[in-house]
């Protein structure tokens, strides 16, 4: 899979694993999300899309959260898979 | 401070992530009933309890989950205050830090963070029957030895590890057990750790290392505050500062990286996992109930089901109920034969008050039983998740869901469940709306309009449905109404939205029996209280003025009536028709009725619905009585659906149509006749001007909207 960095996950398909790389330049990612474990090198499954398209739901480690596209947007991402 | 420990028994906290199972440990340890739900924020308020330990009592302090010790929200705040200590109250002597074993690297992030804290720990350890029903193994010794302090597994439902449990909270006390944990961050941090910390102990600042640390990686620490009259310290901070996170790294996430690669590795270490703790089951089911279409045909049948199954079930017990009332009518009532105005008050009065009100008990407790079903089984979180996106367009957050949703029991603490939300903004606008929301206390209204005027006509199937249909007609309002204030009243920031999707659980039955018990008292001491109150009042303003005088003038003018005039009504029926139009209450009600005409209503309804100010299910009882005493004068008291149908307009026309019926329910759909409510909103925003604003927007859309649906409703149907 290309592995360039990308920032958000845009409309993410369901099944995608992403690697999160980082926080974006000039933004702050919110604290929650790093408290809840999305941390840079934390990989995750895309496993639900909501009816509307968001928010998705993410296999973290095992643990399921649902998150909305919008705060993912802070971050930088790669697929790998 | 003479007092010491033993003297005035231990407290120890129930602290740790939300859904991690403190609250049914606090219950298997106190025998409370507090709320426990299968969700993250079911308890958001301190709450305390007492056990016995093996050495003296135990105080047990519940609090809300957290995610960390930097909290977000109303409710996270009251658990880290409980923790770090609010000026002028004592810290607990011990921190029982809940730990789920199926989640154990958040669980061990949070608790990462209790070891500043400097109170003696134990760790107790939930949620190990599940890891053993996986068929994982979980080696107990091992995280105890990584972590310095005891870990005791329980089983919170079954009673399992309270004792040992117990005995480790004083050994903790006696060893002072502090939480010895080695996070492993890297040199680049502890170098300058060391140093800041050496520099702060020479100008005599007394802190921990942990303390500098979170100070270095984050500028917003409590620390940075406290030495901000020491500027070469601040400026200490911002050069090492500035040295290891160079332009770009962030120094929370170092924090952040560092403890999770910390539990990552002992979750490694201390859970042989075959495979991952297993999903299937919760998979599987997610993906009927999460599913793009049949998720919201599942959400909708399954509300559907909820409110029609109120409405079938209940029908056997309210007969049951009705016939104790009248049996204890029929008891009573000879008894006080020879004191007619007392016997008034009992059978007329209170008897016939509470009972109209008691009738209604079987329904809430059904809805009560059903909603707590729903949070048990862990569906709530799903629901929010489909619903985030529609509440988002109307300015609330996925996470108002379930705070609206459990103000369909009861809004107060629906209203509560609110803390939850970080952001002040999506908190009030949720706290305003949620008294719209068609809460346990309408239904007696809904089910005795509904029972009189739609099942007769069209119905049972019909009647569950107009049924679901009025618990749509204040979520319909609530659209509009957070729309405008979210543009005119509610300012603030939007915060994320991270909710955990537990695994599915099947409802524990004691949990749901205790919910419907402990809201069938609270509604039975409402009902004996401001319900037998008003009623006894009620029945008093219904009641006089009377004299001898006013009878002969009302018998004499019966006489003077023409025979044609007089129809079949009675001389008795007369008098006691013209008896309750004169009383205080008749005068009172006539005089405001025309405020109410255009709905619909005459002076009895009206009379009924501003008795019912304080609470809304006074309105049946109310009606029950004004009713009952200016309608059939026969012995067995007759039903009040019955004598609803029969009430006239004083020129013979029937009062109650389907119109009037359905524009008396929208009224109490809409209005906010509720104390209680009231009250909590005062409560949870700190002052009465959102209080009032509330009573103030709900009771004008409830005039209005009543008006709107008689009037249009009787010039369309006709009658119907
Ligand atoms: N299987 C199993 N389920 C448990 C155990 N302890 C708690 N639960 C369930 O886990 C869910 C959460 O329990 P609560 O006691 O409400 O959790 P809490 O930590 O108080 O949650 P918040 O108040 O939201 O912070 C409920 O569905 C409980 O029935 C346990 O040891 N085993
Ligand atoms: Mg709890």
């Amino acid at each position: 899979m290309d592995s360039k960095p990308i920032a958000g996950l845009g409309r993410p398909p369901r099944g995608a694993r992403y690697r999160v790389l980082g926080v974006r330049d000039g933004r702050v990612c919110p604290e929650r999300l790093l408290e809840m474990g999305m941390i840079p090198g934390a990989e995750f499954t895309v496993t639900k899309v909501a009816p509307l398209g968001d928010p998705i739901e993410v296999d973290l480690g095992g643990s399921r959260l649902c998150l909305r596209r919008s705060e993912a947007a802070d971050l930088t991402f790669e697929r790998v898979g | 401070m003479a007092r010491t420990v033993a003297q005035r028994g231990l407290t120890a906290a129930l602290v740790g992530v939300p859904n991690s199972g403190k609250t049914s440990l606090f219950n298997a340890l106190t025998g409370s009933s507090q709320k426990v739900g299968n969700y993250a924020g079911v308890t958001v308020e301190k709450v305390s309890g007492r056990t016995q330990g093996p050495d003296g009592p135990i105080t047990i302090i519940d609090v809300p989950g957290l995610y960390s010790m930097r909290p977000v929200s109303a409710d996270e705040t009251v658990a880290a205050e409980v923790i770090v200590g609010r000026a002028g109250e004592a810290r607990p002597d011990v921190l029982v830090c809940v730990v789920d074993a199926t989640n154990l690297e958040r669980n061990l992030y949070f608790l990462s963070q209790l070891s500043g804290a400097g109170i003696p720990t134990v760790v107790a350890l939930t949620m190990v029957d599940v890891v053993q029903r996986d068929r994982n193994s979980l080696d107990v010794d091992r995280l105890a030895g990584e972590l310095g302090v005891e870990v005791v597994p329980v089983v919170a439902h079954r009673g399992q590890g309270l004792l040992e449990l117990k005995a480790a909270i004083g050994r903790a006390v006696e060893g002072r057990r502090l939480l010895d944990i080695d996070l492993g961050f890297p040199a680049a941090v502890r170098e300058p750790v060391f140093r800041l910390h050496d520099r702060l102990a020479r100008a005599g600042v007394d802190v921990t290392r942990s303390e500098v640390r979170e100070a270095l990686l984050d500028e917003g620490a409590a620390l940075n505050d406290k030495l901000a009259n020491l500027p070469e310290m601040v400026e200490a901070f911002v050069e090492e500062r500035a040295r290891l996170l160079g332009a770009h790294a962030d120094g929370r996430t170092i924090d952040a990286q560092t403890r999770y690669a910390w539990a990552g590795r002992i979750r490694r270490e201390v859970l042989a996992t075959s495979g991952q703790l297993d999903r299937r089951t919760t998979d599987a089911i997610d993906r009927v109930l999460t599913h793009r279409v049949f998720g919201l045909v599942v959400f909708v049948g399954l509300m559907y089901l909820v409110f029609q199954s109120i409405y079938t079930l209940a029908a056997p017990l309210m007969d049951i109920i009705e016939a104790g009332v009248g049996a204890v009518k029929g008891w009573v009532s000879p008894m006080l034969a020879g004191a007619p105005l007392l016997q008034s008050a009992v059978v007329d009065g209170v008897l016939t008050g509470m009972g109209a009100v008691l009738v209604f008990l079987p329904q809430i407790c059904i809805l009560f039983a059903l909603i707590a079903v729903l949070e048990g089984t862990g569906y709530l979180a799903r629901a929010a998740f489909l619903m985030d996106r529609l509440l988002g367009w109307c300015g609330l957050s996925g996470r108002a869901f379930i705070p609206l949703l459990s103000s369909f029991a009861c809004a107060v603490p629906g209203i509560m469940a609110a803390r939850v939300m970080p952001d002040a903004r999506s908190r009030l606008l949720t706290v305003l709306v949620a008294p719209l929301m068609s809460c346990s206390a309408r239904l007696p209204v809904y089910v005795l309009l509904i029972g009189a005027f739609v099942e007769p006509v069209y119905g049972a199937w019909w009647a569950g449905a107009a049924l679901f249909a009025m618990h749509f007609v204040g979520l319909a309002f609530a659209v509009p109404v957070v729309a405008l204030l979210n543009r005119r009243v509610a300012r603030g920031r939007r915060l994320p939205f991270v909710l955990e999707l537990p695994r599915y659980q099947w409802p524990r039955v004691r949990d749901v029996v205790l919910t419907v018990v402990s809201r069938a008292k609270v509604f039975l001491t409402t009902a004996g209280t401001i319900i037998l109150v008003m009623s006894i009042a009620i029945w008093a303003l219904l009641s006089f003025p009377r004299s001898e005088a006013m009878e002969a003038r009302y018998r004499a003018d019966y006489r003077a009536l023409a025979a044609t005039q007089r129809g079949d009504v009675t001389e008795e029926n007369y008098l006691q028709m013209r008896s309750t139009r004169d009383s205080y209450l008749g005068q009172f009600g006539r005089a405001i009725e025309p405020v109410f005409v255009p709905a619909g209503f005459d002076w009895r309804l009206t009379t009924a619905i501003l008795a019912a100010f304080p609470a809304r299910e006074v309105v049946v009882s109310a009606m029950g009585i004004i009713f009952d005493l200016g309608g059939e004068a026969d012995e067995e008291s007759p039903d009040l659906r019955q004598a609803l149908k029969q009430a006239t307009w004083p020129d013979g026309r029937p009062l109650v149509t389907v119109w009037t019926a359905a524009s008396l329910m929208v009224f109490f759909a809409l209005c906010a006749q509720c104390m209680a409510t009231l009250a909590a909103i005062q409560r949870e925003t700190g002052s009465w001007k959102w209080a009032a604003f509330a009573f103030g927007y709900m009771t004008l859309l409830a005039y209005v909207a009543a008006v709107a649906v008689y009037q249009l409703g009787s010039r369309l149907g006709a009658g119907g």
